[in-house]
């Protein structure tokens, strides 16, 4: 009897398996590399900023502590930017005729604020509070990386959700002694599992895994 | 009978008629439903043969539209189910949508700015909020608040623990005046003659005019005010009528009736406040008195009666009395409820005043049969009781009281008199209207109040006010007397300035402001300053210079240890002496046909708060009903009127009539009708317009909280939006109660009667170990007055949507925590329990298992957590929850849109779109940050650290959470107390929110009475 299928249909068939596969192979590589690539994540891009502000000169070669200008990371669950008059504290007298510097004094004297894109910025439904971490031996760098390497601010990690719950399940691994939490060189030790779970022990770190701890 | 919507409308008699345009809802929702029939149940309730709680009229009656309507899986839904969809059509269209679900995902996060400030303010640290003390005037007493204050934003009012008003709690109206802050209808500029204008072109018109006024010794000036207690604001206008000695004062308080003022001053010689001790009374008669809700010192009284009714310590609760025409606050509190007409009471009052052995004239009627009993009760109790008088009762009544506390030897123990802190020499409305009417008045200067709208009908206010030839009016909405006004000036909101203010014994307190004001808003002090010949000063400098000349040693420490704690430390007032005067035969008497008795509305009280959403979807407490004013109606006459839940009445007095909608109110008095003000507004904003009736159109100056009318029914139907009404309790018992005898002999008398759950009622193991925190809630229902202070707490504190009135009908209204009202007994004077709800947090939660996605999950502390951003809105939660306290965003309740209530969100809870599920928390935000508190001080939260909006706020601290592990904790040993139950306990749920059953104390010698007692 005559064929139902032209000879073509093989053809077709086979170049529309493979198709398929490599299709979904490859959304799943697009998606993968979507979510965790530095497009969605923006790890390793540093914004454009209203001032070119380097941390690298004021935390490295002039050796300010984090907390001169975030002042709110021991206290509240927001760490701050200082405002203009922190930064007037010394551009009022050196560099007080730069032209880099110009912004700040127009933000001084006309009294509008100075409008920096967030770079560290976690959704709105999460609610992530500084001074806990702070105060549980959790350092700047371990999260925001070494901050003094950087002439323009950037993330190092990506601040997922998994990123977070990775720490949260077993804070020994980060964990770091009080005194060394503002030490942008601070290194971790060789026997970081050991002196981690010490650590947790003595300042009562707990593995927070319910919802509510982020999520209200 | 098919419903019609159709608007009420007000009296056509000059004042405008208010048509309200309602929305249809009559196809959708409510079934063709048949009349209760009322005799019937009577006669059920009666024999006992009726439910013994039942919540709505309906419930009780088991009426089979009722009964179809819950049966149906979901009632009043039945018209939008598709009907004849097939399995095939369904999946392709579910395939779709889950198709659909993963895209809007996949989105990159839009970039964000930071911006902080330029000079960061000292002590502002961004994230922690700042409590401020002040005070709010109700009414012009003080009640002392604590707000707090995010980024220089008020979000949150709390009452201030240690100020004597307030003693931490708030009523509704403190809470919601956060609210009125943040309206995006507020007045925003100066108006002058309809046009916006300046305030320098103000200020200079009102200069000149006050120095017009200087050279006729301001003769023709009058000012309008509300109550005022400010010393700063009385200051000034001593000075100003030093100035201007022809100036007078008159007083408009639409919710206040001055025969408390005058009552007082004839008992002290002088003017007084007559306050009482409830902590120090067994028996407590109240005669119309809404104590535990009304007045300057209603919270301290709640507290008082709170702490004198608790059994658990082995004392004897104290017995109350309630003789009211319409059921209020306090009246669901009491022992014996006695209906009679409010126009009734004074003959009442002195029938007891001679049981009581006062020599009072006959009032000619007789008593009725219970009165001996109560006033035995009382004898029994010399010294250790009190009599409180109605606040919308005339001075005959408060007299009488007086005269009984007297004889009683209740002064000086229970009754206390303070001296008064009202101003002198002030007039009244009626002597307003009647210097404009004769053209005395040419300058009228109007402080906050709204006399074209709240003035009696009888007055004809808004024809009068046209005769002053200039009419200033400060104030913060451009309403119905602005509209009639030359000048109106945006009036700065309380916690936008500065000024002062005594509680009810006399406790100063000075306001100061949270932020500056938003619109320019000036306050009193600035104009009284303008017509004092200083237009330049501020508010600031206006009370610091006052307080400067009052105190002369160490002022700066003075005033900076005053507005820190709340208070100035030694204002208070000293007690005096009284005298019971003798009593007056009385003038009236009861009216003998229908009554129509007069009261603010529960929750919008005499209209100024028309315009607050919270208050308008918050339910009154003995109705349930929101976005409406109803005309109360007792079951007797709702029969004889043949009229039912909703259907329209004509309410005529003295040839002038509105139309308001029925409500069929157990326990209100036979023959008289309450119909409440503060609706049927004409420029309100857009709230609060064009609803309800106005009952300020039919109420005359001479009779002002009751007076004679007709009633008659108009043959149309309402559709009222009702909290309480499509559930029923399918035979369970929520609320459990008992006499004292019954609880001394029986402690555990909640749960008696039940026999342990079998272990294995559950699949699931026994897998949560508690080792941590475990957080718990005991709620007791021997002090819940249903004054529902709970529920605009949780509103504020959770940035809860206000839905309005169509999706109220739906049964949508969002509140996490609710307040049930349950009727027990006869028909005609039920026993009432009020019973909050909030989420059980149930160890076995219903809710936790069916969520396909884990958006509500248990944490290690035993809350169950709501998690907004995982939800995909199946409702299945919901669904399965017994207690029904999980609330769905089905639109976008939220208003993303009006700039000005931005402001008002508390930045730690989340506000949550359309599609998320979302229910009581514990006010986990509130857990989260004394966690960490304490965590960084390496210590355990202590008891009491951490407090619950509704806990904080409930004037009788009937709401307790705490650490259930902590053994010392008050929630601890609260939930270890034998008449300790848990709601709907036979169905495993485990819940950690526990109550504490109701045990009265009724009257032996009365028990037995038909209508008389609150047994069921």
């Amino acid at each position: 009897m005559a064929q139902l299928f032209r000879p073509s249909s093989n053809t077709i068939a086979k170049v529309s398996i493979a198709l398929a596969v490599l299709s979904a192979g490859s959304l799943l590589a697009f998606g993968y590399l979507m979510d965790r690539g530095s497009w969605i994540t923006s790890v390793q891009v540093a914004p454009e900023q209203p001032i070119m502000f380097s941390h690298k000169h004021h935390v490295k070669d002039d050796g300010i502590d984090c907390r001169y200008c975030h002042t709110g990371v021991e206290t509240s669950n927001y760490a701050g930017l200082p405002p203009t008059e922190t930064c007037m504290t010394c551009h009022s007298q050196i560099w007080n005729n730069a032209s880099a510097t110009q912004p700040i004094r127009d933000s001084w004297a006309s009294g509008k604020s100075i409008e920096w894109t967030r770079v560290h910025d976690l959704p709105d439904f999460v609610y992530f509070n500084h001074s806990i971490h702070i105060n549980k031996g959790i350092g700047c760098s371990t999260c925001h990386g070494h901050v003094d390497e950087m002439p323009w601010m950037y993330k190092v990690n990506t601040l997922n959700m998994n990123w977070c719950v990775n720490c949260h399940r077993n804070p020994a691994q980060f964990i770091r002694p009080r005194s060394e939490v503002f030490n942008v060189d601070y290194q971790y030790p060789a026997n970081q599992a050991e002196l981690g779970a010490q650590l947790v022990k003595e300042y009562h770190a707990k593995s927070l895994t319910d919802c509510v701890t982020c999520h209200r | 009978m098919k419903d019609i919507p159709h608007s009420p409308q007000s009296a056509e008699n000059g004042k405008g008629g208010a048509v309200s345009a309602l929305i249809p809802l009559e196809s959708l929702l409510e079934p063709q439903r048949k009349k209760v029939d009322l005799e019937a149940l009577r006669q059920k309730l009666a024999t006992g043969r009726g439910p013994k709680f039942w919540r709505t009229l309906e419930e009780a009656a088991e009426t089979e539209d009722l009964k179809e309507y819950i049966e149906q899986e979901f009632p009043g839904l039945s018209g939008q189910i598709p009907q004849g969809v097939d399995r095939r059509s369904l999946l392709k269209v579910m395939a779709a949508s889950l198709a659909m679900a993963g895209a809007a995902a996949c989105t990159k996060q839009p970039k964000e700015l930071i911006v902080p400030y330029v000079r960061q303010p000292e002590n502002v640290i961004p994230g922690v909020p700042l409590f401020y003390a002040t005070a709010m005037p109700v009414a012009g007493y003080a009640r002392g608040l604590l707000v707090e204050s995010h980024l220089n934003r008020p979000t949150k009012v709390e009452g201030n623990p240690d100020h004597p008003a307030s003693l931490g709690a708030t009523t509704i109206f403190e809470q919601a005046s956060i609210l009125n802050l943040y309206d995006p209808d507020r007045s925003e500029s100066v108006m002058h003659e309809g046009r916006m204008d300046l305030w320098g072109a103000f200020t200079g018109a009102l200069s000149t005019e006050a120095q017009e006024l200087g050279m006729r010794k301001g003769e023709g000036l009058a000012i309008l005010t509300g109550v005022v207690t400010s010393p700063t604001l009385i200051s000034q206008m001593t000075a100003l009528r030093a100035q201007l000695p022809q100036a007078k004062w008159y007083v408009h308080e639409p919710s206040v009736n001055p025969a408390i003022a005058s009552a007082a001053r004839k008992i002290a010689g002088r003017s007084a406040f007559i306050s009482y001790d409830l902590s120090k009374a067994d028996v407590v008669v109240s005669l119309e008195s809404d104590f535990l809700n009304t007045g300057p010192a209603a919270l301290a009284y709640a507290r008082q009666f709170a702490k004198r009714r608790g059994i658990d310590n082995g004392q004897t609760p104290c017995r109350m009395y309630a003789v009211e025409a319409t059921p209020s606050v306090s009246g669901s509190l009491a022992d014996h409820h006695f209906p009679v007409k409010s126009s009734a009471v004074p003959a009442i009052a002195y029938q007891l005043a001679k049981a009581c052995g006062v020599n009072a004239p006959d009032p000619g009627t007789t008593a009725p049969a219970w009165l001996d009993a109560m006033a035995q009760d009382l004898k029994n109790a010399k010294g250790r009781c009190v009599v409180l008088p109605g606040e919308f009762q005339p001075e005959s009544v408060h007299l009488a009281a007086y005269a009984i506390n007297a004889a009683l030897g209740n002064v000086g123990q229970t009754v206390n008199i303070y001296e008064g802190v009202e101003p002198e020499n002030t007039l009244s409305i009626e002597e307003l209207t009647g210097d404009l009417n004769n053209g005395r008045v040419e300058t009228l200067v109007i402080i906050n109040q709204n006399p074209v709208y709240s003035a009696p009908a009888s007055l004809n206010f808004e024809q009068a006010i046209r005769k002053a030839r200039m009419v200033v009016r400060l104030g913060q909405f451009y309403d119905e007397t602005s509209r009639w006004s030359h000048w109106h000036v945006p009036e700065a909101h309380y916690l936008e300035t500065w000024s002062d203010s005594r509680a009810f014994d006399g406790t100063v307190t000075i306001q100061q402001p949270l932020v500056e004001p938003l619109y320019n808003g000036k306050s009193a002090h600035e104009i009284f300053s303008i017509m004092l010949g200083k237009p330049d000063q501020n508010s600031h400098e206006i009370v610091k210079g006052y307080w400067q000349s009052q105190v002369k040693n160490d002022f700066d420490r003075v005033w900076k240890t005053s507005l820190h704690d709340g208070w100035i430390v030694g204002s208070a007032v000293g007690t005096l002496n009284g005298r019971a005067p003798a009593l007056a035969p009385l003038t009236s008497q009861a009216v003998s046909g229908t009554e129509i008795v007069f009261r603010p509305d529960p929750t919008i009280g005499d209209g100024s708060w028309a315009n607050n959403g919270w208050l308008q979807e918050c339910p009154k407490p003995q109705s349930k009903m929101t976005w409406d004013n109803v005309v109360a109606v007792s079951p007797k006459n709702a029969s004889k009127l043949g009229v039912d839940k909703g259907d329209m009445l004509r309410v005529t007095v003295n040839g002038k009539h509105v139309v308001g909608p029925t409500w069929v109110l157990p326990g209100h008095a036979e023959d008289s009708f309450t119909v409440y003000f503060g609706y049927g507004r004409t420029a309100s904003g857009r709230v609060g317009t064009k609803i309800g009736y106005d009952a300020y159109a039919i109420q005359d100056s001479d009779a002002p909280f009751f007076a004679g009318g007709s009633i008659e029914k108009t043959g149309e139907h309402y559709r009222i939006a009702n909290i309480q009404e499509t559930q029923t309790m399918a035979g369970r018992e929520p609320v459990r109660a008992a006499d004292l005898a019954e609880f001394r002999e029986h402690p555990d008398f909640p749960t008696m009667e039940e026999k342990p759950l079998p272990k294995d009622l559950t699949l699931y193991p026994d897998m949560w170990h508690y080792n941590d925190y475990k957080w718990g809630m005991a709620i007791d229902l021997n002090v819940c007055t249903g004054c529902s202070a709970c529920i605009v707490a949780c509103q504020a504190e959770n940035n809860i949507a206000v839905v309005g009135k169509d999706q109220v009908a739906r049964g949508r209204h969002m509140h996490w925590i609710r307040v049930d009202r349950y009727y027990s007994g006869d028909l005609d004077t039920p026993a009432m329990y009020n019973q909050p709800v909030p989420c059980m947090q149930c160890e076995n939660a219903p809710c936790e298992l069916v969520c396909p996605v884990a958006a509500t999950v248990h944490s290690n502390e035993g809350l169950n957590q709501m998690v907004y951003n995982r939800c995909v809105g199946t409702r299945y939660c919901s669904n399965n929850c017994p207690y029904k306290v999980r609330r769905f965003n089905f639109y976008l309740y939220s208003d993303w849109n009006t700039p000005s209530l931005y402001g008002a969100r508390n930045p730690d809870v989340t506000v949550r779109s359309r599609g998320v599920m979302e229910k009581c928390s514990y006010c986990v935000q509130r857990i989260q940050e004394q966690k960490i508190k304490a965590d960084k001080e390496d210590r355990r939260i202590a008891d009491g650290e951490i407090l619950t909006a509704c806990q904080q706020v409930c004037p009788t601290q009937a709401i307790t959470f705490g650490d259930l592990n902590d053994k010392n904790s008050k929630v601890a040993k609260l939930q270890a107390l034998q008449r300790n139950y848990a709601l709907l306990d036979d169905l495993d749920t485990r819940p950690r929110t526990k109550y504490l059953g109701y045990v009265r104390n009724p009257n032996e010698a009365l028990r037995g009475q038909r209508g008389n007692t609150r047994e069921s």
